[in-house]
């Protein structure tokens, strides 16, 4: 069992927890993930780890309530035992590529923060895109900088950074600074379908990070796989990252809404539930 | 034995059927089906054995149980006593008894089998076994004297199950690596409820754990340790790799990556491991069509044609490519699965999966086969009749076509000699992979087989360990590193 240690709202809907499971954090490589389960009754999510502290034990978890699961999880206080599994997938493949574009978007920005660190000390130039439908939404800033030599903000409306998608000043990057050496793009599938038609005509090597639903997180299920090319892959131990080139994101986006009837009905149980019990301390109060 | 009676009267006696749940009942609960002997009727049942001088039926069994012995016990009403003799050799009785396919096995080489059914072996097994699960008590062997040695068993199905209760016996200090959250293998996650209530696993790991048997869940081994750091690291004198068949095979057919194809594995992973039958009391959903078509006909295919019923489905199609014949499931499955009104199209093998824009199944192409010449596994091969395709309409497609070993241990483990399947080669006496000190059973070695197979192949590798640690590596490590 994993204990959780702390937990700490970063923006709305974001929460950052710190884990104790020293078998993950000591193994932890840039773009592995855990596979979280809250309780006897809970569903088996993938998270990407963070941030890892070998010496004490544990791993940072950034995650956005969406649902279920992670809205539970949310309500999580500190000495809580939850069961943790990994660190798995394949880690991030670091190398000095020279100039490397780092484009997060939302929940996305997590899951890019350990591999922008490990690629500016493998000695590549930083250059992070971060976008966000309003400021509060980006998150992890403080971080990011810290992993970036430069930094460019997106909102939706504008209100903060440049106004637009991640895509728009991308392309505006490309088109002052010229061909960076490699883009990694991590967001909504959209986003990153976005950024790969945008370098694949340039030939950017671009490197995403897939979100399909998981159950077992290990190459037992085949519940992840997508089609990468002309072939069929198993995001859990193939990937997360992948060639966004050849990643068939329609199918990815089709597979993400396999079960969304069953997650409202969960969600809205959830909800529910909790407005009921809101009400009845209020009313003992 | 029991009563006195001449072989001409026991051959009179009907093997004595087992009670089951109705079908119409049972084709919409998750309880079990099979319902279990009676102390009359098993004793009426012992009475069918002949008691053979040279008893084929014990050579039919993998794990060598003597088998007119224990039955004679059970004729005689010495139950505890037949739990004794069979657990001399079986580790996990009431979970054999309620899935071995003992129509390949015991079963099928009773002597009684020639003229007449055969002595219900299986079911006298389970009746016994159930005995100890109701409260009866039996006696645990006492465990040798603390050896020192620890040993680390990566997998927790039958195979490690099996291999860990041995090596506790001996002294060994054992703990049990686990990737799921939950210990028990397949038989957790995917042997459904229906036929092996998942208490009877539990029972058998509380045991172990009596024994002294750590269970470390939530442990990749290959990510979270390798199999040298096990080692090196962590103090383990010698490793048992138990990871199963769990890699799922698709056709390679067009749309078997549409929305509402699952892999047999995911699909009762969902429902056996995370109980989504039960959604929304438990979080993990399992999104089923009223029309569903099964790929294969193995006893994977039938739990899940049978879940699927059970999910509520109205109308659930078995396809595969040979004949009943050939089908290599269980019998008792198949029969259950045809009480259960299962439409099975034999000779018949999907070529594509269809579905709509949105990527959501909406039915299987199929063609019809005929049976040619026997191939390498002396079965005939199936031949595509040509012309012959065509159309069930189908919300939900499960792809029950076999499982290969997950690399996941494999791959990380420098050394490990494989066939080119991508399973363990090991020494067939002692269990013993390319690597000192490490060991292997069980499907990872053998490719998906059954479960008393990874039993025997556990404990067969128990004493290949016990004698490694006792020969060849010298001191426990522990003492080595304290020495040193
Ligand atoms: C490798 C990987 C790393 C991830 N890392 C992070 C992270 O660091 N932070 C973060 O906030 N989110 C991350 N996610 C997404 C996260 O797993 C989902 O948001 C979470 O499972 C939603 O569960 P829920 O019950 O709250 O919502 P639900 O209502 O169940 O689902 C909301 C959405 O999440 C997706 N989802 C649902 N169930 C699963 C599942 N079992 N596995 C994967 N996706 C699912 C679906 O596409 C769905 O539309 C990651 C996903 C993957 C595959
Ligand atoms: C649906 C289904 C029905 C079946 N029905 C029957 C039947 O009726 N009769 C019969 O005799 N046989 C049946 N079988 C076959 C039988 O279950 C298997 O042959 C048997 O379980 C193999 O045992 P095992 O110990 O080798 O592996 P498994 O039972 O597969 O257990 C392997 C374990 O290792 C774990 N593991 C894998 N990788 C790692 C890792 N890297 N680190 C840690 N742990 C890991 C897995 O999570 C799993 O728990 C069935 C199989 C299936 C799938
Ligand atoms: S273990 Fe299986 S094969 Fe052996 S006697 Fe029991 S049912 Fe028969
Ligand atoms: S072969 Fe049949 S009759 Fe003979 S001992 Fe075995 S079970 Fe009894
Ligand atoms: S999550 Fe099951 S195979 Fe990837």
């Amino acid at each position: 069992m994993a204990r959780l240690i702390s937990k700490e709202t970063i923006a709305p809907a974001f929460t950052r927890y710190v884990v104790h499971v020293p078998e993950v954090a000591r193994k932890h490589r840039a773009g592995q993930f855990v596979m979280v389960l809250l309780h006897d009754h809970g569903e088996r999510i993938p998270l990407t780890i963070a941030d890892s502290d070998a010496e004490e034990g544990t791993i940072t978890l950034i995650v956005q309530e969406v649902g279920k699961t992670t809205m539970e999880m949310a309500l999580l206080e500190p000495g809580a035992e939850i069961e943790v599994a990994g660190p798995l997938g394949t880690p991030t493949h670091v190398e000095n590529w020279g100039t490397c574009v780092c484009v997060g978007g939302g929940a996305g920005i997590a899951p890019l923060l350990p591999i922008a660190r490990a690629m500016k000390e493998a000695g590549n130039h930083v250059i992070s895109i971060l976008g966000g439908r309003t400021e509060e939404l980006v998150i992890l800033r403080p971080e990011m900088e810290a992993a970036s030599h430069e930094m460019i903000y997106t909102t939706d409306d504008g209100s903060f950074g440049k106004k637009g998608f991640v895509t728009t000043a991308l392309a505006e990057l490309i088109e002052e600074r010229g061909r960076p050496d490699v883009v990694i793009a991590i967001g909504p599938a959209i986003m990153m379908k976005a950024v790969s038609d945008m370098t694949r005509p340039l030939e950017i090597p671009t490197i995403v990070s897939l979100n399909s639903i998981m159950i077992d997180g290990t190459g037992m299920c085949g519940g992840c796989r997508i089609t990468i090319g002309a072939e069929t892959k198993f995001v859990c131990v193939d990937g997360p990252e992948f060639d966004g080139h050849a990643v068939d994101f329609d199918l990815l986006m089709k597979r993400q809404r396999m079960f969304v009837r069953q997650e409202e009905e969960a969600r809205r149980r959830f909800e529910e539930l909790h407005r009921c019990r809101a009400m009845e301390s209020a009313e003992v109060k | 034995m029991g009563r006195d009676l001449k072989p001409a009267e026991r051959l009179k006696i009907p093997r004595h059927p087992m009670p089951a749940q109705d079908p119409v009942v049972r084709r919409s609960n998750f309880n079990e089906v099979a319902l279990g002997y009676t102390p009359e009727m098993a004793m009426e049942e012992a009475e069918r054995c002949l008691q053979c001088k040279k008893p084929q039926c014990v050579e039919g069994c993998p794990v060598g149980i003597d088998i007119p012995a224990f039955i004679e016990a059970v004729a005689d009403g010495e139950f505890l006593k037949a739990l004794e003799i069979i657990k001399q050799k079986n580790t996990l009785p009431a979970i054999c008894g309620r899935v071995c396919p003992q129509e390949d096995q015991c079963e099928q080489v009773c002597v009684v089998a020639k003229k007449h059914q055969p002595v219900a072996i299986g079911r006298l097994e389970r009746f016994v076994a159930d005995i100890e699960l109701a409260g009866g008590e039996v006696s645990m062997p006492e465990p040798a004297r603390p050896s020192g040695f620890k040993v680390a068993i990566v997998g927790s199905g039958p195979a490690g199950l099996a291999c860990a209760a041995e090596l506790a016996r001996m002294g060994h200090q054992v703990t049990i690596f686990e990737a799921l959250h939950k210990p028990g293998g397949v038989l957790v996650y995917g042997i459904p409820e229906f036929r092996l209530p998942k208490d009877i696993v539990q029972y058998e790991i509380d045991n172990l754990k009596k024994m002294g048997v750590e269970v470390r869940c939530n442990f990749v081994v290959g990510k979270t340790a390798s199999v040298k750091e096990l080692m090196e690291e962590w103090g383990y004198d010698a490793v048992f790799i138990g990871t199963g068949a769990g890699l799922p095979y698709f056709m390679g057919i067009p749309g078997e990556n549409f929305i509402g194809v699952y892999s047999a594995n995911e699909f009762l992973t969902r429902v056996n491991l995370m109980k989504a039958f039960a959604f929304p009391e438990y979080d993990t959903p399992v999104a089923l069509g009223n029309r569903v078509a099964v790929v294969g006909s193995g006893n994977v295919a039938m739990d899940c044609l049978r879940t699927a019923l059970r999910l509520g489905s109205e109308h659930v199609v078995c396809l595969y490519r040979r004949t009943r014949a050939e089908s290599p499931a269980r019998l008792e499955e198949l029969e259950h699965a045809e009480e259960e009104g299962v439409d099975f199209r034999w000779l018949t093998s999907p070529v594509e999966i269809l579905g709509n824009d949105d990527g959501v199944v909406t039915g299987v192409r199929v063609i019809k086969m005929e049976l040619g010449e026997p191939d390498s596994s002396g079965r005939r091969r199936p031949i595509p009749i040509e012309g012959s395709e065509y159309e069930i309409e189908v919300d939900t497609v499960v792809m029950a076509i076999g499982q290969g070993p997950n690399p996941l241990v494999t791959q990380t483990t420098e050394g490990l000699e494989l066939n080119r399947w991508g399973n363990i080669v090991v020494d067939e006496t002692t269990m013993m992979t390319s690597i000192p000190g490490v060991f292997a059973g069980g499907d990872i070695v053998t490719g998906a087989a059954t479960v008393i197979l990874a039993m025997g192949a556990g404990k067969t590798a128990a004493v290949g360990i016990d004698g490694y640690l006792r020969q060849t590596a010298g001191q426990p490590r522990a003492t080595a590193a304290a020495t040193a």
